[in-house]
């Protein structure tokens, strides 16, 4: 494909994501006018206050708040997630043991257990971190687990034909086998992790994001928290955005 | 009205050119290509991969339309639509996973809006002709590749068609059960005395299944060479230890090698310019 | 009963037996959590006494009513959206990002837009479910092999008949995980809602007792909203299991 069409495709996809977007913002004002002050600002105002939160120090230390419980939750969900995918992943019987039961807890109106989390941690940055883990972690688990499961047994003999060791399978057959589908895990995990946060924040602290939301709620403070929420629905679209070309990369090398 | 003269399905001037998607160009796939078959004929066709093979099936059929020259079947112009009375069976598994054997069989009849007791009779007909008996309330998933193929066979078969298209209809297959599958083709063809016209890409199942081979060359496939088998009607798999047989082989090997090999060439010209 | 299904009993009841060890023994202490066989006890005499019957007659019916709207929109938008290539390369990004937005902040907006009634909370969950529905409906009409779609057209099905007759049967097994995902989402959409700004249903229930210290009224509710969860989802596993059986042989 040439230099020219990819670059023709680009500017196709952009207008056509000009167009949705033109379409969001008509649909927003046109409920800022239906429904007026009380529950929403309208979009330009919104963009402005975003703007100026941007530019305030209070508003970069909540949100600082909220990076470090996001990173750690992301980190522990993560290395925990992989950890107990790859063991169950190996272990057939276990996995096909753990399967429904972690389906279940992963359809679980996990905010009414808000409570326990906060009677174990208390309130503050575990109960935060611990939230987060809760919603990601176990798509990591479920999409590592089926990642192992699925590796394709003839690479597994290719490996054994050619006399690799265990370590020497491990980082060229199994380890390149089953990224993909870990990143896409990892992917979903990172989404959902994010919510738990902010929801986590919503209850249990005095600072983040979150927190910001509900005293806007709480205080009819509405057009901090619509402009909170544009900043938080705009980072996690272009997070995932980037996330996900790089998965279909990922996937497309194989 | 259909003249007499017609053949049952005529190919004039067909070619297929695909357009890629990026504007960087399009791929000429096919043609022209020139084909008459008379009615009760069996024709098969064989190239090298990539060399239109389907790309002509479904034009025929009328899935595809060619982008210059006619199709028409008994006369009559096919466009963007198959007609009645052409029947196809495809290269992949086209069994409906979620239906029973004899469901899957009685499909198309349904579709037809045919009496109850005639698409039973029907289906049971075509059940025990294809040897489905035993598993005619079995679903797909418990039967293996051969069997399943034999069951879209039969669903195309209860169709009464008076054209069959065959795209690789063995191509999954292992070579004993696909000379076996080629004996039930036979078979079905006397019953039904209709036209057919069957893809492939071995050698030996096109010579010994037609009483006309079509060898195409490599990408745009047109026909090298419409070569009489002169066997007849009763023929079996048997054939292949005929003499004949080896000979008529042998001359379509000679001739699709070297496109064979094109095919093959272009291959590696591709990987070496990389993606 | 198999293997596989004793090993899971064995888990679960594991789980409580330990659970149940710890509390009574002192180890976690009762202001943390109580013993389960006392949520238990206390949930019996909840049912008994029907003093939740009013908060579950509402959760249950605004789960219902998003469930079906999530199903039936999700569908038909994931039918729309896999038409249109154009659209479906903009709306994969947003859907893989859909649910790292706490939509339910958006519960004072949808209070303004309705009124104080069930409706903002069937919105939020129909806010959770639809999207479920619309990514399992795009991802089994991708799946569905493209060998079927000619075979309907060999046998000159319409449109609608080939999306009845075939698209549908062949997707089925991604519509039902859609409607599994959609039943779930759906309950937490409502069931959060009711926890985080609701006035009234379990969730709220949930969240009234933990403001006033009721521990045993809490956990016992938690056990109800777990317990109904986990069988929802255990049925809906069989029933597939036993529809797809036959099917899935290959």
């Amino acid at each position: 494909m040439s230099v020219r069409d990819a670059g023709e495709r680009r500017s196709l996809r952009l207008g056509d994501a000009g167009l949705l977007l033109l379409f969001v913002v008509l649909a927003w004002q046109a409920l800022y006018e239906a429904v007026g002050e009380v529950a929403l600002t309208p979009p330009v105002a919104t963009l402005a206050n975003a703007g100026a939160l941007l530019r305030s120090p209070v508003f970069w230390g909540h949100a600082g708040a909220t990076a470090s419980a996001f990173t750690a939750s992301l980190a522990i969900g993560a290395a925990a997630g992989v950890a107990a995918g790859l063991a169950l992943g190996f272990r057939r019987f276990s996995g096909l043991v753990a399967e429904p039961i972690l389906t279940s807890l992963y359809t679980l109106p996990k905010v009414t257990l808000y409570p326990l989390v906060l009677l174990v941690f208390g309130l503050g940055l575990s109960a935060k971190i611990a939230f987060g883990v809760m919603h990601g972690v176990i798509p990591v688990i479920l999409f590592t687990m089926n990642a192992v499961r699925n590796v394709d047994p003839v690479h597994l003999k290719t490996a054994r034909a050619l006399n690799l060791t265990a370590l020497q399978t491990a980082a060229t057959i199994l380890a390149p086998a089953v990224a993909p589908e870990i990143f896409t895990g990892l992917r979903v995990g990172f989404s959902l992790t994010l919510l738990g946060v902010i929801i986590g924040e919503m209850f249990a602290s005095q600072r983040g994001l979150g927190f910001m939301i509900i005293n806007g709620i709480n205080t009819h403070n509405v057009p901090t928290m619509m402009a909170v929420i544009l900043l938080i629905v705009a980072f996690a679209v272009a997070a995932g955005t980037l996330l996900l070309v790089a998965d279909h990369k990922l996937h497309r090398r194989r | 009205m259909p003249a007499t003269g017609d053949p049952r399905a005529r190919l004039s001037g067909v070619t297929k050119v695909f357009d890629t998607g990026n504007r960087q160009g399009t791929v000429h796939a096919l043609g022209p290509v020139d084909l008459d078959l008379a009615a009760g004929e069996f024709v098969t066709v064989v190239g090298p991969s990539g060399c239109g093979k389907t790309t002509l099936l479904e034009t025929l059929a009328g899935l595809t339309s060619p982008s210059a020259g006619t199709v028409a079947f008994e006369g009559k112009p096919v466009l963007g639509k198959v007609p009645r009375g052409i029947g196809i069976v495809f290269q992949e598994d086209a069994s409906l996973p979620w239906l029973t054997v004899w469901d899957n069989i009685a499909f198309g009849l349904r579709r037809a809006g045919l009496a109850a007791d005639e698409i039973r009779a029907r289906v049971d007909y075509a059940v025990s002709f294809m040897g489905l008996g035993a598993f005619a309330a079995a679903y797909p998933a418990q039967l293996s590749g051969g069997m399943r193929q034999r069951v879209c066979i039969a669903r195309t078969l209860v169709l009464q068609p008076r054209l069959i298209l065959l795209d690789e209809p063995f191509g999954a297959l292992d070579q004993q059960t696909r000379l076996l599958m080629g004996d039930e083709v036979l078979r079905l063809w006397r019953e039904t005395k209709a036209s057919v016209l069957l893809i492939t890409h071995a050698i030996d199942e096109a010579v010994m299944l037609a009483d006309r081979v079509g060898i195409l060359s490599a990408r745009p496939g047109r026909f090298i060479e419409l070569v009489e088998t002169g066997w007849p009607a009763s023929r079996s798999s048997r054939i292949v230890a005929e003499e004949a047989f080896g000979r008529l082989t042998a001359h379509i090997w000679s001739k699709l090698r070297v496109e064979a090999m094109k095919a093959l060439g272009r291959v590696g010209e591709v990987s070496r310019a990389g993606p | 009963m198999s293997r596989v299904a004793r090993a899971q009993l064995a888990v679960v009841c594991g789980f409580f037996a330990v659970l149940e060890l710890l509390t009574r023994a002192g180890a976690i202490g009762p202001l943390t959590m109580i013993p389960p066989s006392a949520m238990a006890a206390r949930l019996w005499t909840m049912l008994m006494d029907g003093e939740i019957n009013a908060a579950m007659a509402q959760t249950f019916a605004n789960v219902a009513i998003a469930f079906a709207l999530s199903v039936g929109l999700g569908f038909a938008a994931g039918l729309t959206i896999h038409g249109l290539p154009r659209l479906r390369r903009l709306f994969d990004p947003l859907l893989a990002s859909y649910y790292a937005v706490p939509f339910f902040v958006f519960y004072p907006l949808l209070i303004a837009l309705f009124g104080l009634n069930r409706w903002p909370l069937v919105a939020i969950g129909l806010v959770f479910g639809a999207a479920a529905m619309v990514i399992a409906t795009l991802n089994g009409l991708d799946r569905v092999p493209p060998v079927l779609r000619k075979l309907a057209r060999a046998h000159g099905l319409g449109r609608a008949q080939a999306i009845l007759l075939v698209v549908l049967p062949a997707a089925a097994p991604h519509l039902f995980t859609g409607l599994k995902l959609s039943l779930a989402y759906s309950f937490i959409g409502v069931i959060a809602g009711e926890f985080i700004l609701s006035g009234s249903g379990l969730g709220h229930a949930i969240a009234d007792a933990y403001d006033s210290f009721d521990n045993p009224t809490m956990y016992a509710l938690m056990l109800f909203v777990v317990a109904l969860a986990i069988s929802l989802n255990a049925a809906l596993h069989v029933w597939e299991q036993r529809m797809m059986a036959r099917r899935s042989r290959r």
